[in-house]
């Protein structure tokens, strides 16, 4: 096999996605090359062009999208010339993909095995039974507990970071030239994401497959591609090899793509506690989900609750809000006990604790206005009305950096950041001393997640705020908390100041949480697994 | 055991429940109907004494609650009473059994049904699919237009239609469908026809166009994208991808519309003359003959019940994660 052709050329593509009537375009003439046993990374934010751009490598646009131009060539084959039925020949078999979220890009009414199986056996490539094999043969190979079996077992009865092992393995099934994976840990906790990147890591290592890996964070493309290419707004910014990208980014713009990790303060506690939790036990029905949690809330500083998906900490600010009374234990507010349910609080009790939500989109009424949605707590709360509340709300829109042109817009009108900024004015009216952030940076991009916490933390300066802050990625925790909870199946692992925290020693998860994150530097994964062989082999 | 199961057990119980209710409500309903049959089948002229014990006779003296348990008691066991046509106040008693008045008139209504059934509803899941596989075509288009327009169609007016061009301007079906019990198979079958397909131009079209809907709907699926990016045809996609999650809504408008074969066509059947229940209880409540109106209302009802039943315990058993938890 002749190595010096690359086995994907793309040049000069352009892809149109069509909304408001019209085609504008997504993807605005990149060149791309690969070569086989290689990996690219591509990275950029949402909205960039990265699944896109990774379709049309399969010669394949979403419905509502088309390639408009450029040139694809696969292996010699012009996938732009190319008939539906000779790509579908090549798709699964020559071609695969990885998608974002495993749970959803499994059929739930078939078995794991018939779906890995489907391509091999679809294209006529193996029979049944020898694809069969060979899918036990990777789901061994991706580290699935029980890989004799498991294919047996529907979606649903396997986890998620199982879930996307096994999509690799289903990718790898036809024995592919090039995979593209599209995302594939973003769904995933950072103690599963490492595992699943490993095993995928060593998989495409030992076949030899060549791979597209499209993600937005440049941490994790640092374990996994050889070449990185940044793009924004559907262009190429830059392309470099993984090392010479992380050690010396030419552009501004990837230098942004880790803003967060730029802010930094030291974390500060107080005698003055505006919010305690004392052996806090709550359950869903009779599934326990908090045991005996206790904490405390500085006046005027941030406690950081961290953890991976199902360890308690939204239901923790559930307790606190009082939507879930506790089973036993108690919230006291500034030193007095507050009533356990929701009901029993008084509309000042519930006005001085406010709650901003991690999806934005879905905690706005999209049919009211700005205006509405940010004068309706000033109303309720503070009685205000008429030119009251719209004096008061063109403040708040002031705080939060917005002019008061946004006050008749709907939340449809608006950017993810611009959202979530008005979620923030609008606790910020009800003129709360505490205030539960659950995740409300999570959905959004590097550079608006830096503008987000740069406010919320502008805000708790001038107005001495005080901040629970919910959250699994270490990165924000670092950046702005003072204190950290750190929270393993329902109980607190381990509390204190953040400089305590992140300092050794630790406790065993805390240690496994925090090295888990994984490192802006080549060769992170390799370290990390190779501790994790001499913890297992001394253990 | 198995959750399905007591899932399917816990749906039959509320089945029973709810006939039971409807029971209630069919036995008030026929109390508010105006009049009653003794003055219905005496007149106007008789005398108070005659009606009294004509009343007395036919048990319409007892109070409510107590003719409500005397029927439903003789229901459970199987006994609808004893139709009140045949009798008159001479004392002349020629009645009828509900039962044996009722079960030839349901077996032709059945009949009617079934045979309507069987090609109906593989003919509207075959045109839903291939609807949904070719969507946007020519092929998709005129299955669109076709059924729109017989659904929009009153079913009487559908029925007239056919009656003129195939009964009467290309006489090749007979128009009346006036069957008997002791017709062979065939020719029941032949006479059948014209009812047969204007109840079938109604229905398939609500089928067709929901399981076109059903799996247009999960064709956005992430689930999807993959199986069209692991190559495999579009045949391969909708049938073996799409198809079986879409079960449940399809399933839920077949029962619907079996349920409305039994139940709704009674405007159909006076059309052909079609000896059907729905004849039967039209003509049972214009004579105040309750006890037969109350054996249709309930024979109804228990359809409707038993087929949306049947309808939810598929879509329980097409859904994998009920069927295989974890």
């Amino acid at each position: 096999m002749n190595t010096d052709t690359p086995l994907l050329t793309m040049r000069g593509v352009r892809i149109d996605g069509f909304a408001d009537e019209r085609w504008t375009p997504i993807v605005k003439g990149v060149d791309l090359t690969l070569h086989r046993g290689q990996v690219l990374g591509l990275i950029g934010e949402s909205g960039a062009g990265k699944s896109t751009l990774g379709l049309a490598a399969m010669g394949f646009a979403r419905p509502g999208c088309r390639i408009s131009g450029g040139e694809i060539l696969f292996d010699g084959i012009d996938l732009m010339r190319a008939s539906e039925a000779e790509k579908q020949a090549l798709r699964g078999v020559r071609i695969a993909y990885v998608a974002q979220s495993a749970a959803a890009a499994f059929n739930p009414a078939h078995t794991l095995l018939e779906q890995t199986i489907e391509a091999p056996v679809r294209h006529g490539l193996m029979s049944a039974a020898e694809a069969a094999d060979y899918a036990r043969t990777l789901y061994a190979a991706m580290d699935l507990p029980d890989p004799d079996t498991i294919g047996d077992r529907y979606p649903h009865q396997v986890s998620g970071g199982q879930l996307q092992r096994a999509m690799t393995a289903m990718a790898m099934c036809a024995k592919p030239d090039l995979i593209i994976f599209d995302e594939p840990t973003t769904a995933l906790d950072v103690t599963t994401q490492v595992n699943v990147l490993a095993a995928m890591r060593k998989a495409i290592r030992e076949f030899g497959t060549a791979a597209i890996y499209i993600t937005h964070d440049l941490a994790v493309v640092a374990q996994m591609a050889d070449r990185i290419k940044v793009l924004r707004y559907g262009e190429e910014v830059e392309e470099a090899p993984t090392e010479t990208m992380l050690a010396a980014p030419k552009h501004p713009y990837t230098k942004s793509l880790w803003a967060v990790r730029a802010i930094r303060k030291p974390g500060e506690t107080g005698p003055d506690k505006v919010l305690e939790l004392n052996g806090i036990t709550a359950a869903y029905g009779t599934i326990p989900v908090l045991r005996d949690i206790s904490l405390a809330v500085p006046r005027g500083k941030t406690v950081a609750l961290v953890g991976e998906s199902g360890s308690g900490k939204s239901t923790t600010a559930r307790v606190i809000t009082g939507l879930l009374p506790p089973v036993a234990g108690e919230v006291r507010f500034e030193g007095a006990p507050l009533p356990p349910a929701l009901r029993g609080r008084s509309r000042d009790q519930l006005r001085r604790i406010q709650m901003i939500y991690q999806s934005a989109d879905t905690a706005m009424n999209p049919r009211h206005t700005v205006h509405e949605i940010i004068g309706r707590p000033v109303q309720f709360y503070l009685g205000k009305s008429g030119a009251e509340v719209t004096a008061r709300v063109s403040q708040l829109l002031d705080m939060i950096e917005l002019d008061d042109s946004f006050m008749d817009r709907l939340p449809g009108e608006l950017s993810g950041g611009q959202k979530q900024r008005i979620c923030i004015a609008r606790a910020l009216a009800a003129e709360p001393d505490v205030i539960i952030c659950d995740e409300v940076t999570s959905a959004l991009d590097q550079i608006v997640q830096e503008g987000i916490l740069k406010l919320l933390m502008k805000l708790q300066r001038t107005l001495g705020l005080s901040y629970i802050f919910i959250t699994h990625d270490i990165d924000t925790v670092r950046a702005i908390a003072d204190e950290v909870v750190v929270m393993f199946q329902g109980e607190v692992v381990e509390q204190g100041l953040k400089e305590q925290i992140f300092a050794p020693p630790h406790p065993a998860y805390t240690e496994l949480l925090l090295s888990s994150v994984p490192k802006m530097e080549t060769g992170w994964l390799e370290d990390r697994i190779a501790a994790q062989a001499r913890t297992a082999s001394g253990g | 055991m198995h959750p399905v199961l007591t899932t399917v057990i816990q749906r039959l119980a509320l089945g029973l429940l709810t006939l039971f209710l409807v029971s209630l409500l069919i036995f008030s309903a026929v109390e508010f109907l105006p009049g009653d049959f003794t003055q219905a089948v005496l007149g106007q002229s008789a005398t108070e004494e005659t009606v009294a014990a004509f009343r007395r006779e036919l048990g319409l003296d007892q109070p409510a609650w107590a003719r409500y348990l005397d029927w439903i008691g003789g229901v459970v066991q199987g006994d609808f009473g004893t139709s009140f046509s045949g009798r008159a106040a001479s004392g002349v008693n020629r009645s009828r059994e509900v039962v044996d008045l009722v079960a030839p008139r349901l077996m032709n209504t059945l009949f009617l049904a079934g045979m309507t059934a069987l090609v109906a509803v593989p003919l509207a899941l075959f045109l839903g699919i291939t609807a949904a596989l070719w969507r946007n075509s020519l092929y998709d288009r005129a299955v669109n237009a076709a059924t729109l327009s017989t659904i929009s169609m009153p079913e009487f007016f559908v029925a007239y239609i056919l009656i003129l061009v195939f009964g009467s301007l290309v006489p090749i079906f007979p128009s009346l469908a006036n069957v008997t019990p002791e017709m062979p198979l065939g020719e029941r079958i032949w006479r059948c026809i014209l009812p047969s397909a204007t109840l079938m131009l109604v229905i398939v079209a609500h089928m067709m166009r929901m399981t076109r809907a059903a799996i247009i709907n999960l064709l956005a699926s992430p689930y999807i994208e993959m199986a069209r990016l692991k190559g495999l045809s579009a045949r391969r996609v909708i049938l073996y991808h799409a198809l079986p999650n879409a079960w449940a809504p399809i399933v839920n408008v077949i029962a619907f519309n079996l349920a409305y074969l039994v139940v709704g066509v009674v405007v159909v059947e006076v059309v052909f003359v079609y000896p059907g229940i729905g004849q039967l209880m039209v003509d049972a409540v214009t004579s105040r003959d309750i006890p037969v109106v109350q054996a249709c209302a309930l024979i109804f009802a228990g359809t409707y019940i038993t087929l949306n039943l049947i309808a939810d315990i598929l879509s329980i058993v097409t859904n994998p994660r009920l069927l295989h938890p974890r």
